[in-house]
């Protein structure tokens, strides 16, 4: 759990130390009309990969790291 | 009691995983599904109504209900009790707060059965960064579960889960996008189900074995890491691919791949998905064990069993109110129906219902159908 901890750590640093800089995205948002098509959503039916994730962690011993945690493309 | 004990995490994942779109809220949507589980003796159906409202211009709040009714003839309550039926509520409530590039949020979500009570708590901050091409996403739940058991009104034990995630995702071309998530969850308490037994060889009875109750250890950790990768085809449809890997200190190690395609027609959308997951049993997961308490830990969960697992999925949408035009204060309107089909073959979990001599009974096997009608509506 301490490896957990300092992992958290770095990324909560680098994502602070990033909004210090002065980045230029490799994808323009212009460019991203593509990306928010809702085809392109990784999760385009929250309610039922829900289910249908639950439906397999009832059926199967594993358990979590499926489906989209969360992110955009920030083209809205 | 339900098996379906994960079902309030996964939930949890819900409300927030949908909502960890940092610098933007969540769309106002709402969804009206009766969903469908039938295969392997048991029937599980039931509503699940989701409602997303944004309230001024930095906050989103997200509440849904959902119900299983289930009636259960599966083989573990043919072959050790008899069949029965339940139903589980199950109730959630979720804020998301955005200020600038940063999104958190949180979540409530108690379930109820007439054995079984559950509530999780679930925090998440999401952070968008390198000029949106990025998002990380922190999350913790906090689970609470009461297991008692329905024949039993002084049987009460507790047991409790904590999940801690990270999800990166990010854009690497303007077609394609991914995500990697990496989940730990840890439970400590009563772990097993108070019902299930395990089978040991008993000489001394006609068929050769007889059952007693089942022991789990009273902690188990897991590690897993997901990527899922989706691309945007040189035509209007995209193909998506995922991998997860998982591991836990049960000694169950899987891994789960899936493949989709996405295409569009008109105002249809067909989603066609194919999903393949391999385990390892628990290292005291047994189908026959050679005496009474032969080991300090004992269980016979078919899904603690080595397994392999095929789902083959087809789902289509018809959007019969569009944008721009919408209805009234509706923007889109849809009528999604799924179709999934599950077979599940396990490598070590006899059919004992066969009525074969013992330790020569045919490996059980599972087919599910599993169904998805609902309505989503944005506003």
């Amino acid at each position: 759990m301490k490896r957990f901890a300092k992992a958290m750590l770095l990324l909560v640093v680098a994502a602070g130390v990033s909004g210090c800089s002065n980045f230029e995205p490799w994808v323009k948002p212009y460019e991203r009309d593509r990306l928010a098509d809702p085809i392109m959503a990784l999760d385009m039916d929250p309610v039922s990969s829900s289910y249908i994730m639950h439906v397999y962690e009832a059926r199967e011993g594993a358990r979590g790291g499926e489906g989209a945690a969360g992110g955009g493309c920030g083209c809205n | 009691m339900l098996c379906l004990r994960h079902i309030v995490i996964a939930l949890a994942g819900l409300l927030l995983g949908s909502t960890a779109l940092a610098g933007v809220l969540p769309e106002d949507r709402s969804d009206v599904m009766y969903h469908l589980y039938e295969g392997g003796g048991v029937r599980i159906d039931g509503p699940s109504v989701l409602m997303r409202k944004q309230v001024g211009s930095s906050t989103s709040f997200v509440t849904n209900y959902y119900v299983d009714m289930i009636s259960s003839a599966s083989i573990d309550v043919i072959t050790t009790a008899s069949p029965y039926t339940e139903e589980r509520t199950q109730w959630s409530l979720g804020m998301d707060y955005l200020r600038g590039n940063t999104t958190m949020s949180a979540s409530y979500t108690t379930s109820t059965e007439s054995d079984f009570d559950a509530k999780t708590y679930a925090f998440a901050v999401s952070q968008d960064m390198f000029g949106d091409l990025t998002t990380l996403t922190l999350s913790y739940a906090l689970g609470d579960d009461t297991v008692g058991r329905s024949d039993d009104p002084l049987f009460e034990r507790e047991a409790d889960r904590q999940q801690y995630g990270v999800g990166l995702t990010q854009i690497l071309t303007r077609n394609m996008i991914a995500t990697l998530n990496y989940q730990v969850v840890t439970d400590e308490g009563f772990l097993n189900n108070p019902y299930r037994t395990v089978r040991y060889a008993d000489p001394s009875v006609p068929r050769g074995f007889s059952f007693e109750p089942e022991l789990y250890p009273n902690t188990r950790t897991s590690n897993a890491l997901g990527l899922r990768m989706k691309y945007f085809l040189p035509y209007r449809a995209a193909l998506e691919a995922e991998y997860r890997y998982f591991t836990d200190t049960w000694d169950i190690e899987g891994h789960t791949a899936k493949l989709g395609y996405v295409q569009p027609m008109g105002p249809f959308t067909f989603h066609v998905k194919y999903r393949y997951h391999d385990q390892t049993g628990a290292h005291f997961f047994s189908d026959l064990f050679p005496r009474a308490q032969a080991t300090n830990f004992r269980g016979r969960d078919k899904e603690l069993s080595p397994l392999t697992s095929h789902t083959l999925g087809l789902s289509a949408s018809w959007e019969f109110i569009e944008q721009p035009e919408g209805w009234k204060f509706l923007k889109r309107g849809s009528l999604n129906v799924s179709y999934d089909f599950l077979a599940v073959d396990y490598d070590e979990f006899s059919d004992i219902s066969s009525g074969q001599p013992v330790g020569s009974e045919p490996l059980y096997e599972l087919e599910a159908d599993i169904i998805q009608i609902y309505f989503s509506f944005w506003y």
